[in-house]
């Protein structure tokens, strides 16, 4: 680590990391709660469950890109950090702010949550992803001002590269697109339509620069490829995630209310979307395959490559499977549609954040390249539970998603109601608990992968 | 990549297309915009089904239902609730308000909201309202 002021990301990967345990006990809650039905009612209904697990995901991706930035951004700008103190305080503001929302929703109703916090002044809470008390919405908006501005500058005073610029792109884009949230009409087809300013154009759009400039920063430390040639790759990449990810907005706008012509413009532009996670994993596999040194952080090199991949199969084969409006007719808001969210999810942004920090955490914790090779192993061990369980749950969930359109869609006059079909698609919902079991250990040894082997020698750079 | 095709090259391709597709989403949202008045049905949006959203969103109704396919996949769809059940506000008053506090056993079920009886008009004419806008005929049929 060449530059004592990136030692602040590493409050910000372990609260990362803290949360997204927290995130997924809430998802197995809820996965139980699909198979039987009462399991911890009226004491956390499922809707609550469900905001815990969305927002709490959300929160620690936020946190993870935030540490990547303060890690990265200095290293590439070759220069110190312009506040760590304020990197510190936002630090503290932002856990809180995230704890203080998570017990609001546990501890009292949402109802009463929206009346003490006075969402009747500037109604925003209620809607997907975007739950968030009012106040609480406007604290991550200042968050993000001061920490745009903390890494803005630091930008500004040192070297110019193009992963920082990248980066800073899709974090400016980032707050900007969150700015929709306060965005609220009575007029619910308004609503919608500019709901997905935040959510699509967030991980189908801005989210895509953050990512795509991450994955090059891993590939550059971790392969030694001319800089020239990686920078290439990432502008194309970026370019068509835009190019398509933007007009692709129009996929959700084919049955909320707005015109017809969305179905062309949606369907034609989002079905080009899969390409630039396509080039992604090429441009992964490429580097790798390329690499003028070994690096002995195999894990990083896993956490990328698999990223890469997962992003792919996750976001661009899931998501072009109902894309086309004619599809999505029948798909729209069905199990297909949480399988495509929790692969794409999980392959894009969870495992760049913890490629990143699988790369910087040895450095934070005083090593010279990499952990030991017994903590490697146990936290390549992770990777793996998590990414199969992972592709499991998204299998599982397609197959009831398939069984659930068709029984309730696709079956002319004999369709049936959604809580008949529930009842007959549940052996499914429990082959996704148990792979969801499974996760829930994958993410235990990754973390028992912080404590093993710190003892032992860093692994060797290889022949 | 071939070496005809330089940095410089991909970094235009990435300003001049994300730009121009980032001006065509301005003009087409601009264009929807303008032509919602004909599908979302506003002529009928009230005070009392503004009323009505806020409850919806006070209550975190979404995070069990999908409104118009979006939202969760726990509890079955209500854009079109309305028509499902009869075209009857007075249905899904009647449901909403006796939902038992502690559920049923082992069963899926909706909590008590304790909602006033204004509320519960309010929600139920916000659920009417949503069932008459035009939205391309989704969901396929009744079921949602
Ligand atoms: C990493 C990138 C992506 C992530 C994280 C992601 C995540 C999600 C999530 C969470 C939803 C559900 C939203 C809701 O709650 O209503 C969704 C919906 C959808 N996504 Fe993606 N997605 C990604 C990329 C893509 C791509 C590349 C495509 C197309 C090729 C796509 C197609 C769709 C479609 C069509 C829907 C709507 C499903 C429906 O009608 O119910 N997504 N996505
Ligand atoms: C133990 C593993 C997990 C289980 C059992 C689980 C379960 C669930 C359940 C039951 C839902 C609600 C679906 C509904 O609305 O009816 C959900 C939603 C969601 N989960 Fe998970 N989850 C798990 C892990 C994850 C992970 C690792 C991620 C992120 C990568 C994630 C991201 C999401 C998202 C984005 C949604 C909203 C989906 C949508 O609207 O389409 N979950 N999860
Ligand atoms: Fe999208």
């Amino acid at each position: 680590m060449k530059y004592t002021s990136q030692m602040v990301a590493k409050p910000y990967f372990i609260a990362a990391i803290a949360l997204f345990v927290g995130q997924i006990l809430f998802g197995v809650i809820m996965g139980m709660q699909y198979v039987v039905g009462d399991f911890l009612f009226p004491e956390i209904p499922f809707n609550v469950a469900r905001m815990v697990h969305t927002n709490l995901l959300i929160v620690w991706l936020l946190f993870g890109f935030m540490g990547a930035a303060y890690y990265m951004v200095p290293d590439e700008a070759e220069t110190e950090l312009h506040s760590p103190l304020l990197a510190k305080v936002m630090f503290w503001i932002f856990l809180a702010a995230g704890v203080v929302t998570i017990l609001g929703y546990l501890l009292v109703p949402y109802a009463t949550l929206a009346e003490i916090t006075m969402n009747d002044l500037l109604p925003t809470m209620g809607r997907e992803f975007l739950e968030q008390p009012t106040i609480i919405k406007i604290g991550i908006v200042v968050v993000a001002l001061a920490f745009l501005f903390n890494i803005g500058m630091t930008i500004l005073k040192g070297r110019k590269t193009v992963i920082n610029l990248v980066l800073m792109i899709g974090l400016v884009g980032l707050a900007v697109f969150f700015l929709f949230a306060f965005y609220n009409p009575d007029n619910i087809v308004l609503d919608k339509m500019f709901w997905w300013f935040v959510v699509h154009l967030w991980v189908e759009g801005v989210w895509e620069l953050i990512l795509g400039s991450l994955l090059a920063y891993v590939l550059i430390k971790t392969t030694g490829v001319d800089r020239e040639v990686i920078e290439k790759w990432l502008y194309v990449i970026i370019a068509m995630a835009l190019i398509t990810g933007l007009i692709g907005t129009g996929h959700h706008f084919f049955w909320i209310g707005t015109p017809g012509y969305w179905q062309w413009w949606g369907s034609i532009f989002s079905a080009l979307e899969p390409i630039p996670f396509f080039m992604m994993t090429i441009f992964a596999f490429n580097m790798v395959n390329k690499r003028r040194r070994q690096h002995p952080n195999k894990a990083a090199v896993l956490w990328a490559l698999g990223c890469s991949v997962m992003a792919f199969l996750g976001a661009g084969v899931w998501g072009f499977m109902h894309t086309l409006s004619f599809v999505n007719y029948y798909t729209h808001g069905s199990q297909i549609t949480a399988a495509h969210g929790h692969m794409a999810f999980y392959g894009a942004y969870v495992m760049i954040v913890l490629a990143i920090i699988s790369y910087a955490m040895p450095m934070l914790n005083g090593r010279k390249a990499a952990n030991s090779m017994k903590a490697q192993i146990v936290e390549m061990w992770s990777f793996w539970l998590m990414t199969i369980s992972m592709v499991f749950i998204t299998l599982f969930l397609t197959a009831a998603g398939i069984l659930q359109v068709y029984l309730q869609r696709m079956n002319g006059d004999a369709s049936l109601p959604f809580m008949v079909v529930q009842d007959k698609i549940e052996i499914f919902y429990w082959m996704r608990e148990g792979a969801g079991i499974i996760f829930l250990i994958g993410l235990i040894v990754y973390i028992a992968s912080f404590f093993v082997g710190r003892d032992q020698p860093e692994a060797e750079m290889p022949k | 990549m071939s070496q005809a095709f330089t940095k410089s090259m991909a970094r235009n391709i990435f300003y001049g297309g994300s730009m121009f597709f980032f001006l065509l989403l301005l003009v087409l949202t601009f264009d929807t915009v303008e032509s919602l008045p004909k599908t979302d049905n506003r002529e009928n949006l009230t005070e009392q089904v503004a009323k009505g959203k806020h409850v919806w969103e006070n209550n975190n109704c979404i995070g069990c239902h999908t409104l118009m396919g979006e939202g969760a996949y726990f509890a079955p769809e209500l854009g079109n609730v309305y028509k499902r059940m009869g075209n009857s506000k007075e249905a899904i008053i009647a449901f909403i308000k006796y939902r038992p506090k502690n559920g049923i056993p082992g069963r899926r079920s909706m909590p008590q909201f304790n909602l006033t009886d204004d509320e519960l008009d309010a929600v139920a004419e916000f659920l009417k309202y949503v069932s008459e806008i035009n939205n391309q005929n989704w969901p396929p049929n009744i079921q949602g």
